[in-house]
């Protein structure tokens, strides 16, 4: 019986101890003197948001298919555990052996969300692992992070040993591999960390220096060592049937995990182009895969989990070539032995409809459009090839099949933003609502119920908005203010609900997406003053951070409302993420005239991935 | 067919919860491939029933639930089956055909359980509780205060003891547990704590719950069978 790292009364204590005891099924044990490397994966956020991380997952199974390795999970530690940790003294664990993380080989760190650093730090801490990675001697773990935030890795920079740029399964086992070649030949950590910056995709922020401009902006940013490459150039899966690493039997958690279900991935990438989308623009090409693959994958992921429901993972399903087959199967297959289907980013059809009320309750579920912006001038700004005309026509055919009700996404504070645009929500809102109220009153299904949610726009690198300004918290809630104040003033107004989200987070998101190395100083005083969980409401403290802005004088603004100019030397440049910086600068040029560019399945619009010779950008051209 | 599973839930998984129990389960019936028969509608759920839920970081030697399969499965089939997808910590006892219908419901026949308890390392009475175990059980009545949310009462847990004896350093103990005179190890325990005059302390007692009992009609009067003898093998 596996020993617990915990005694009974830390574990009696706690809310949902279950998050730290391992041993779920399909967790994997391995003989510790058997193998080379011992690896903890870690999802810095709380147990049931992490084990929902389909990318983690992968890792997981594909790093403990090899006999050499060990791979853990590791998951921070709510804040009662947090404190019984720290007042007890013990260091934290990897759930597997339960046996602390200092002494593992690797802490490889997932990197989903800028509002999780905090959290990065935290682990660190509780692992009883020096923060700062020049201050970790030979005998602690290289700490290597990844995902999507790794495009921009530089306000990690001092907390890092290494970042894996792109997607993991492509070079781990040239890391794995250098690792034990390195330690066989009695080698130290900066030996390895050389053989490392010289496999691709590998970055080792300490092998590269960076010089600032009088005005703060960078001068320079040059590697210090031989060998050491100038361009870090993102990894990505081509052949997604040999290639892709499909995971046969997920962890299954024993307490009830945000996405407790199978996650059956079926494309990577977008064609779409969305200019304010980072993960539409850094995972290009679009991938799919093959569809009878995906059919075997899903039957035995159901088999070997027990799971009763199922979903869809992509960044735009509907434009899965072959998903219509696909779901018919799921629904055919399984829908008699009782398992749910889950269908998420379908675009609004005759199709979705009839699967949808195939699938669930209609009087029960809603419909979801993100328009994103109220106006089609600003649509056309950000490519959002989502018009009125198509949301309405939607709306309507679902209405008359039953459905009343829907939810309406949009960003404020887009590039180029006017006021028109901003009431052009609540406009979309009453349109949508007298859709309804057109059909007869004998066959509709009591009112409607619309809810829009707006969020603050943030720009992400390696987007066309990267260099783009952002607002402050109060423009932020002006412009919320004149949503809502317009939705008022609509004839169907009570059956329109508003919601927005906090600014003063996402401001902090703006600044961690785009800052530079200067940013870790800011992290590790707000952590050391009590941030952490940044990402949850109820524990987000901006005081915390406005203090530690102050007393490392490192203006926000600097990173938040500046608007960059195309000279500018960017901190994630030095990063090749495929899409071309000529590009991206075309798409900004094109967003400000207001003009589209057509999806990828269209028209190729030379973002600079073809060079990857795989993908959409080669459909049909074999 | 109705079939009644006795499980053993012991080491690690003891501080999974209820409702995390018996989703296990459902996930485990799945992997097993056996035949549950579901209720309709949007979101169909397995027709099970857990016979008495148990509290976190308690361990167990004799925790029931019926399921509902469409179709017969022998007994020893559901058993091997069950066992070969479990985790580590989770075991399959027995699985016994029981009678359909509301009546013999495995929550509603649950009229008594076995406890073990030993007070964990360091956090036993001072007082020489070993010698005064008896005389507490010898009393004709044990007051305690009950409290619920609208008021306070005194109640009599002795009638409710059914026995209670120390082998070693391990407190064995049979309680009533049917709905209305559920008593819990703990609160024995504590009364006699304080019984000792002396203030409980926290996350003393290591509890584990060894088997839950039916009440039956026996030759001269009533008598207490593990709920799993009311069940029988199928081939």
């Amino acid at each position: 019986m596996r020993k617990l790292a915990l005694n009974d009364e830390i574990l009696l204590k706690v809310d949902k101890a279950a998050r730290y005891i391992g041993g779920e099924v399909n967790s994997v044990m391995k003989d510790k003197e058997k193998v080379d490397i011992r690896f903890t994966m870690c999802f810095p956020d709380v147990y049931e948001i992490g084990m929902s991380n389909l990318g983690m997952m992968i890792l997981y199974d594909m790093f403990n298919k090899r006999d050499d390795v060990w791979c853990e999970r590791l998951f921070s530690p709510w804040t009662d555990m947090d404190r019984l940790l720290r007042e007890e003294n013990v260091p934290l664990f990897a759930l597997e052996s339960q046996d602390p993380i200092m002494n593992f080989d690797f802490l490889g760190i997932t990197l989903g969300y800028e509002m999780c650093y905090t959290n990065v730090l935290q682990i660190l801490d509780l692992g009883q692992i020096p923060l700062l990675s020049s201050e970790r001697g030979e005998e602690f773990p290289i700490v290597i992070g990844g995902g999507a935030c790794a495009y921009n890795p530089e306000p990690l920079a001092a907390f890092f040993d290494m970042f894996y740029i792109g997607e993991g399964e492509t070079v781990f086992d040239d890391v794995f591999d250098a690792y034990k070649k390195n330690k066989a030949a009695g080698g130290s950590k900066e030996d390895f960390l050389l053989m490392a910056a010289q496999i691709p995709g590998i970055y080792v922020p300490a092998f590269y220096d960076v010089t600032y401009h009088e005005d703060g902006t960078i001068a320079s940013f040059i590697p210090n060592r031989k060998g050491v490459p100038g361009r870090i150039e993102k990894q990505v899966v081509i052949d997604m049937e040999n290639g892709y690493r499909a995971i046969e039997a997920p962890v299954v958690p024993y307490i009830k995990a945000t996405q407790d279900r199978v996650t059956l991935e079926i494309q990577r990438g977008c064609i779409r182009g969305c200019r304010f989308c980072q993960a539409g623009m850094i995972y290009r090409p679009t991938r799919e895969r093959n569809v009878e693959t995906l059919k075997a994958s899903a039957k035995q992921m159901l088999k070997n989990t027990g799971h009763e429901e199922i979903s869809l993972s992509s960044l735009s399903s509907s434009d899965y070539s072959e998903l219509k087959e696909l779901v018919t199967f799921l629904i055919d297959e399984f829908q008699g032995n009782a398992v749910n289907i889950s269908l998420p980013s379908l675009r609004i059809d005759a199709f979705a409809l009839d699967v949808m009320s195939k699938v669930q309750d209609v009087k029960k579920s809603s419909l979801t459009f993100a328009p994103e912006a109220g106006s089609q001038r600003l649509r056309d700004v950000i490519n959002k090839g989502l018009t009125e005309e198509i949301i309405l026509h939607g709306a309507g055919e679902a209405f008359r099949g039953g459905w009343n009700r829907v939810k309406l996404y949009f960003m404020l504070g887009l590039p180029t933003e006017t006021e028109e645009d901003m009431k052009g929500i609540a406009h979309l809102a009453e349109k949508i609502a007298e859709e309804y109220y057109e059909i007869p009153k004998d066959q509709r299904n009591g009112k409607v119920q619309i809810v829009v949610s707006t969020s603050f726009f943030v720009p992400k690198p390696f987007t066309p908005f990267q260099w783009a300004s952002m607002f402050t918290e109060e423009e932020f809630i002006e412009k919320a203010k004149i949503v809502k104040s317009e939705i008022r003033d609509q004839l169907n107004q009570r059956s329109i609900k508003y919601s927005w989200h906090e600014p003063d987070v996402t401001v902090l998101e703006g600044f961690l997406a785009r800052g530079d190395r200067r940013a870790s100083e800011v992290i590790q005083k707000a952590y050391q003053k009590g941030a952490m969980y940044d990402a949850w409401s109820e524990h987000f403290r901006y005081d915390i951070w406005k203090e530690a802005f102050a007393e490392s004088g490192v203006d926000i603004h600097f990173y938040t409302t500046r608007e960059r100019s195309p000279e500018e030397i960017l901190p994630w440049d030095f990063i090749d993420a495929g899409v071309t910086k000529e590009f991206l600068l075309r798409e900004w040029k094109q967003a400000k005239n207001g003009v589209v560019t057509p999806n990828c399945r269209s028209k190729c619009s030379g973002c600079g991935v073809r060079r990857y010779g795989g993908g959409v950008c080669h459909e049909g051209k074999n | 067919m109705k079939v009644r599973i006795k499980f053993s839930k012991v080491g690690p998984v003891k501080f999974v919860g209820h409702l995390d129990t018996m989703r296990y389960f459902q996930k485990a019936i799945r992997r097993a491939e056996l035949p549950a028969a579901f209720s309709g509608g949007y979101s169909p759920h397995m027709i099970m029933s857990f016979a008495s839920p148990l509290g976190v970081g308690m361990e167990s030697s004799g925790e029931y639930f019926d399921l509902e399969l469409s179709r017969t499965v022998p007994t020893a089939e559901i058993k091997t089956r069950l066992n070969a997808v479990m985790a580590e910590g989770f075991h399959v006892e027995s699985a016994r055909q029981v009678e359909d219908g509301k009546a013999s419901k495995a929550m509603s026949l649950v009229a008594a359980a076995d406890y073990s308890v030993q007070f964990r390392p360091g956090k036993e009475p001072s007082d020489e509780w070993k010698e005064k175990l008896a005389a507490f059980y010898a009393q004709p009545s044990i007051t305690v205060l009950k409290k619920t949310k609208r008021s306070e009462k005194e109640v009599d847990i002795r009638p409710f003891i059914y026995e209670l004896a120390l082998t070693g350093d391990e407190i064995k103990m049979k309680l009533a547990s049917a709905s209305g005179n559920y008593t819990k190890p703990e609160l024995v325990l504590d009364t006699f704590w304080q019984w000792l005059g002396e203030e409980p302390k926290p996350f003393a007692y290591q509890i584990r719950r060894l088997e839950v009992y039916a009440e039956k009609e026996c030759g001269n009067g009533k008598c207490f069978v593990p709920l799993e003898e009311l069940g029988e093998n199928v081939e």
